[in-house]
């Protein structure tokens, strides 16, 4: 199994993800830098956590329009697993992989602190061997991560098990207390918590890895 | 030739930005201010082009990446230098 890990400029967590997929995992891994045109041959694909482009104009907006964002789209679009965390579900969003917006969280504030998931679809390779109601601790580290979509999206989200993971006390005003979802094919995930940064006990929680290991382990 | 660009949230979309500005300036004793959006000003200079070009670019402009469809709603002006 192979990784590509997509840097940015203003990528701060990629080498985070490239660490828990090659030292915690010891899977291969690889670093892609935003201006390559094509990707290798790849299993999986990182979109990491960070400040991609300072977050101008809107997070993740410009980061969309990198040349290796019409690559990860592709191979998103062939069923490729993708896994935009953080920023990375940010530019998911904007490149429209995933449906609906991330806008400022309801009280303004960059939000750095613990949070606890409820696992709330076990309907994916991502998710597939959690337990449906689980709780994940993990940390988020956000501005921009309150989960807004029209009625008739997060009907549908909801309608069609699109939910990967919810909020026990919502920290951000996200609508339905989303913390992750789905595309349609299911072989693309964005969350705003960050399971690389609890994937081992010293860091306080390794209940992300779980989140990894399904993927290895099912896809 | 300029294009002046105006971006500001739907309405309905949460804007704590523009609540916060709000609670200040009635804080300050301005309470005939009843609402404050904070939304944002852009301005694109073009070369040589023509009016109803500048206005294509600038539509393109706004819907592929200065504006997001799903929150956002724009508007702009061209102005003849």
């Amino acid at each position: 199994m192979r990784t590509a890990v997509i840097v940015f400029p203003g990528s701060n967590c990629d080498h985070d993800a490239y660490y828990v997929m090659r030292k915690v995992l010891n899977k291969d891994v690889d670093f892609i830098w935003h201006k390559e045109g094509s990707l290798g041959n790849y299993d999986f694909i990182l979109v990491p956590g960070g400040f991609s482009y300072g977050d101008y104009l809107r997070a993740g907006a410009i980061a969309r329009f990198s040349p290796i964002m019409e690559e990860v789209i592709r191979c998103a679009n062939n069923g490729t697993p993708v896994m935009g965390i953080c920023n990375g579900f940010q530019i998911l969003i904007e490149s429209g992989l995933l449906p609906g917006a991330l806008i400022n969280n309801k009280n303004v504030k960059f939000l750095s602190q613990n949070v606890t998931l409820n696992v709330a679809s076990t309907n994916s390779i991502f998710t597939q061997n959690l337990i449906k109601g689980q709780r994940l601790d993990m940390p988020i580290a956000h501005r921009q991560g309150n989960f807004f979509a029209s009625d008739d999206v997060v009907k549908k989200l909801q309608d069609d098990d699109q939910i990967a993971f919810t909020y026990d006390e919502n920290p951000n005003g996200s609508i339905v207390d989303i913390a992750g979802i789905f595309n349609e094919n299911r072989n693309v995930l964005g969350m705003m918590p960050h399971p690389e940064r609890a994937a081992e006990s010293i860091l306080g929680s390794s209940d992300g890895l779980a989140i990894f290991e399904s993927l290895i382990e099912n896809m | 030739m300029r294009a002046k660009i105006y971006i500001r949230y739907k309405d309905g979309i949460l804007d704590p930005q523009g609540t916060t500005v709000w609670h200040a300036l009635n804080s300050m004793g301005y309470e005939a201010i009843n609402d404050v959006s904070v939304g944002k000003f852009i301005e694109m200079n073009f070369d040589n082009v023509s009016k109803e070009e500048a206005e294509r670019l600038t539509d393109e402009s706004c819907r592929k990446l200065l504006a997001n469809p799903n929150t956002e709603s724009y508007k702009f002006e061209i102005v003849e230098d």
